[in-house]
């Protein structure tokens, strides 16, 4: 993979918006976003409701990602372009989970949402009527996901990267600052893991770094990209942004997105937990 | 003051937990006079980044459509940057549990 198979530009978006290979689709934290306006021809998966099981704690299963995309009129050689508000999190997930079921062309708009919209670009209210495909997916590619059990194995082993912003690594806030500070898990970090917040690898307008500086990054905080590396936050977003950046910028393979993450580790009885920078 | 119907400061803080929350909060409005005085239209869509002590990034949200904003933070101090079309100002706030830091930004 790489920047450019993996990303397109506002340009490249304005030049395809009739592009009939092209679907264009808004994954927001926010769900009210896109009926506020969204881009013209764009539809929307709500992450909850469309993408988590829902009974069980778990993506949907290959029959209801197939039913998903074959009833919004996504084909197996559809280019899915992702975008999305706060900085492409759920945007940046919703790709991880593309690749999940082995979809061909996902790409992610560099910037997403807010960049759109600090470039006064047009927004519409249309949501587009779009013919039925019968969509395929593939199996599970779990070599992308890991899961808690081998995150545990892995401390002190391989990397441990934690996304989550340094108050929430040392303890001192159990969610984003833009969420009540609430939920029932203790607070802190997965031992030995490394602390490089997602946001660290974004500009401030949301688009990427480049690979250069994306690279000195991870480098830089002691990561050895040779070994294999686990990327977590608080539920799995965030750290399917860090994962995007590393397996899909920067083209390393191994790399895992622990979707489990914080709110899963955090309950776990008897696991070791650190505290503190 | 004129706003154009928003309420000066950000959303109702009905139904949160003051004595557990640091809240900093806010309105984004254009100076509507050209006087220096934020009583302008609300600002919404506006992304308001929310730094630490250390400059980090720790948070982003947009405004809503009255141009409001909240974060819930830790005490201490923080940097907030305004974002919008052409626009980019920075801010210092202090937050505290119990008292909610409760802003007018004019951009």
């Amino acid at each position: 993979m790489s920047r450019e198979s993996a990303l397109v530009t506002t340009d490249w978006v304005t030049e395809n918006l009739k592009n009939p290979k092209v679907v264009f689709v808004e994954v927001d934290e926010d769900t009210t976003l896109y009926e506020q306006g969204h881009i013209e021809g764009a539809i929307t998966f709500h992450w909850r409701d469309d993408l988590q099981d829902g009974l069980v704690r778990d993506l949907v299963s290959k029959e209801k990602f197939e039913a998903l995309l074959s009833k919004n009129g996504i084909a197996n050689d559809t280019t899915v372009v992702l975008y999305g508000g706060n900085n492409n999190w759920f945007a940046t997930y919703a790709y991880w989970y593309f690749k999940i079921y082995g979809h061909q062309d996902v790409r992610l708009i560099d910037g997403g949402r807010k960049l759109w919209e600090l470039k006064a670009l047009p927004l519409v209210k249309e949501v587009p009527a779009r013919a039925a495909t019968r969509y395929v997916a593939k199996e599970r590619d779990n070599t992308i996901r890991a899961f808690r059990d081998e995150v545990i194995a892995a401390i002190g082993t391989l990397n441990i990267v934690d996304v989550r912003s340094p108050a929430e690594f040392s303890g001192e806030l159990a969610a984003p600052a833009h969420l009540p500070q609430e939920g029932g898990q203790i607070k802190g970090h997965i031992p030995t893991a490394k602390n490089i917040p997602w946001s660290k690898a974004a500009n401030e307008d949301g688009t990427f770094k480049d690979e250069a500086e994306l690279k000195s990054i991870y480098e830089g905080a002691g990561v050895d990209l040779a070994k294999d590396t686990i990327a977590y936050c608080r539920i799995g977003e965030r750290s399917a942004f860090s994962w995007f950046v590393l397996h899909e910028l920067l083209g390393v393979n191994n790399v895992k997105n622990y979707d489990g993450s914080w709110t899963e580790y955090g309950s776990l009885v008897g696991v070791p937990v650190a505290v503190g920078a | 003051m004129k706003t154009c119907g928003a309420t000066p400061g950000g959303p109702s803080l009905d139904g949160i937990d003051l004595t557990k929350q640091s809240v900093i909060q806010g309105v984004i409005l254009r100076d509507g006079d050209a006087d220096g005085v934020p009583n302008g239209a609300p600002v919404a869509n506006a992304h308001i980044r929310l730094l630490d002590s250390q400059g980090e990034f720790t948070a982003e949200v947009p405004t809503n459509s009255d141009g409001q904003f909240r974060f819930f933070a830790a005490p201490g101090a923080w940097t907030l940057v305004v974002l919008a079309p052409g626009v980019r100002k920075e801010l210092s706030v202090i937050a505290a549990t119990g008292v909610p830091a409760d802003l007018l930004i004019q951009i």
